[in-house]
């Protein structure tokens, strides 16, 4: 009874975590997809930049794990700009293919110069002593770094849940995500919240690449590796809907990390069979809106 | 009234027209034949590679159907066409194609007529999950499939019971090019029909095709059906010339890398698949061969390139260079 139960814990924990750490990687795919309607399977790139940025800082430059995981973020947030601005926006009025070719095309370049660069096997970093080995919190003992993951997920959740909901530009995103035309014949700059949304995007995704080098591991395959996941998050959780994208990942993270102990053969058959059924049930995604 | 039904029927009867290019491809498939005959196994595989990428060109550039998910449809083939001959021990290489060419449509039949009731994002994910999806369970299914091993013991006879597989792949090769015809000339048969034409109207403007009383599901259903019948043919080919199959034919890049191919030469033409894919992967047996980031920067790049500047491909840039010449 004690081993199902530890198991079952173990299994939660770490899909939580998981979970937590699609979140973070995703959610900023979900925001410009709602936002611009570009399918955009190079976000997944922004993501791994974010990782080996931060193993650049902190193995070529010493700089300490937190403070070169923020610098990374904001490194690849001003890097998307020019991306944004001069590949993406040519593209906004053309249809699915012109994205999913273009977007293709940045990631095989990626993965192509993160290659060369860095080579093409996994990278390591040594984490702080603190966020090494096992924490406890009370009601049990967990490992320091996903509790350290869970920890920044849900800050982010937080300081999402208020720019969106409690700030005049957040209000102008949604208003944006639902109605663009309105929202620009009202006044709202669209095109400079397009820059705005795209940026802080790829820049949590960045983050979530930094941290995920510990939990998942980054090599120079990352971003088409991962691609479906995030997609799937976005899809499932529904465009432009952060609940949906939370949802969604936790949803992911669990389904996946209880896959891959229960039925290591199979385990990664369930994900794609709930994504069509719930997909096939609501096809704008569990929070999706028309 | 009968005026412009005349007009409207040469309009068409001409567009159908055989032209002298396109005698230009099969030149050039002939030509290789005899010109670089040390190439043949190299040459098979692009022609199995077009068979595919014509079928994506059915419901790509003809209906408008976008999938992220068409090796689907070649891995049923090739799965197929494999297990026939590993299990039951049927190796005539005519009727095993066949076999993976029926398992291919059967596949898409059924997906297809669930999933194109979807459009957009959805449907985008849902071919492209539903192809990942078959990966796992041939994964998982590895007393059938081989599993992450692969397929092995493919065992195919002599074509026609006399010509034998020699070292240089020609017999192969001849087998490959006529399928190729055959697909090929019903590929051009069915754009050219009136069928044909109500697929470019539902890419064009669906509601207006809903409008005229078109039944829109059944007719792409139909082409869905096709297409993925031709795109298991090719897997079927694909199976039998390299007596093995691993779980690679099911894979995303395999839908993504037929894909560029069909971009790169242009969609809605058929030819786009000839030349997209000759171009694609003789450039990567070249490239590939020196720098494997080198080449995939290049095809990165391209494929940006084409997608801001030449969205028609380089056969629609070649037209535009002779528009702008004349």
């Amino acid at each position: 009874m004690g081993q199902v139960a530890n198991a079952a814990i173990v299994i939660l924990f770490d899909g939580v975590a998981y979970g937590m750490l699609l979140f973070i990687m995703s959610v900023g795919l979900s925001i410009t997809m709602g936002l611009m309607g570009f399918v955009n399977l190079a976000h997944g790139g922004f993501a791994m930049a974010g990782g080996y940025v931060l193993v650049s800082l902190m193995v070529g430059l010493g700089v300490p794990f937190i403070a070169a995981l923020v610098l990374a973020a904001v490194f690849v947030a001003v890097l998307s700009i020019p991306f944004e601005r001069y590949l993406y926006r040519r593209l906004y009025e053309a249809d699915e293919l012109d994205h999913v070719l273009l977007s293709i095309g940045l990631v095989l370049m990626a993965t192509a110069a993160i290659t060369f660069i860095y080579g093409p096997s996994a990278v390591s970093i040594t984490v702080p002593d603190y966020l090494n080995g096992q924490v406890d919190l009370g009601f049990g003992t967990f490992p320091a770094y996903r509790t350290f993951t869970i920890g920044v997920g849900g800050l982010l959740i937080l300081g999402l849940w208020y720019g969106f909901e409690g700030t005049i530009i957040g209000a102008k995103i949604r208003a944006a995500v639902d109605n663009r035309r309105m929202a620009q014949s009202i006044g709202i700059n669209v095109d400079r919240l397009f820059v705005i949304a795209f940026a802080l995007g790829s820049g949590l995704a960045a983050l979530g690449g930094g941290l995920a080098i510990e939990i998942i591991g980054m090599e120079p395959t990352f971003a088409l590796t991962y691609l479906v996941f995030f997609l799937i998050v976005v899809a499932v959780g529904g465009l432009g809907s952060i609940r949906g994208a939370f949802v969604a990942a936790l949803l992911l993270g669990l389904i996946d990390t209880a896959g891959k102990y229960l039925w290591p053969d199979g385990g990664a058959f369930f994900i794609y069979a709930v994504t069509i059924t719930i997909l096939l049930i609501r096809p704008l995604g569990l929070f999706g809106r028309a | 009234m009968t005026e412009h039904y005349q007009t409207a029927r040469h309009f068409l009867r001409e567009r159908e027209r055989w032209r002298w290019p396109e005698a230009l491809p099969w030149l050039a498939i002939v030509a290789a034949f005899f010109i670089v005959p040390d190439y043949l196994a190299l040459g098979t595989q692009i022609v199995i590679a077009i068979i595919f990428a014509l079928s994506l060109d059915l419901i790509l550039g003809y209906a408008g159907i976008i999938t992220l998910g068409h090796a689907a449809y070649f891995g049923a083939g090739a799965y197929a066409t494999g297990m026939l001959s590993a299990h039951l021990g049927w190796g005539e290489p005519i009727s095993a194609m066949l076999f993976g060419g029926i398992i291919g449509g059967l596949a898409g039949f059924i997906s297809g007529w669930v999933l194109l009731r979807y459009h957009g994002l959805t449907l985008l994910m849902l071919t492209l999950t539903t192809a990942i999806l078959m990966q796992e369970t041939a994964n998982a299914a590895e007393e059938w499939t081989g599993g992450f091993d692969g397929l092995v013991g493919i065992s195919i006879w002599p074509l026609l019971g006399t010509f034998d597989y020699d070292l240089w792949g020609k017999t192969y090769y001849c087998f490959a090019v006529v399928v190729l015809l055959v697909c090929f000339l019903v590929a051009r048969t069915i754009v050219h029909s009136a069928f044909g034409r109500s697929l470019v109207g539902i890419k064009g403007n669906v509601e207006r095709m809903h409008g005229v009383g078109t039944p829109v599901h059944g007719r792409l259903v139909t082409i869905y059906t096709i297409s993925a019948a031709m795109a298991g043919v090719a897997g079927g080919l694909f199976a039998e010339s390299n007596a093995y199959v691993t779980l690679d034919v099911l894979s995303f890049s395999r839908s993504g890398v037929v894909l560029i191919m069909l971009v790169l030469g242009g969609t809605g033409r058929l030819y786009g698949a000839f030349v997209g894919t000759a171009v694609y992967m003789t450039l990567e047996d070249e490239l590939a061969k020196l720098s494997p980031e080198f080449w995939e920067f290049g095809i990165g790049l391209l494929l940006v390139v084409v997608v801001l500047f030449f969205r028609r491909g380089l056969l629609g840039a070649l037209e535009d260079l002779r528009v702008r010449r004349s």
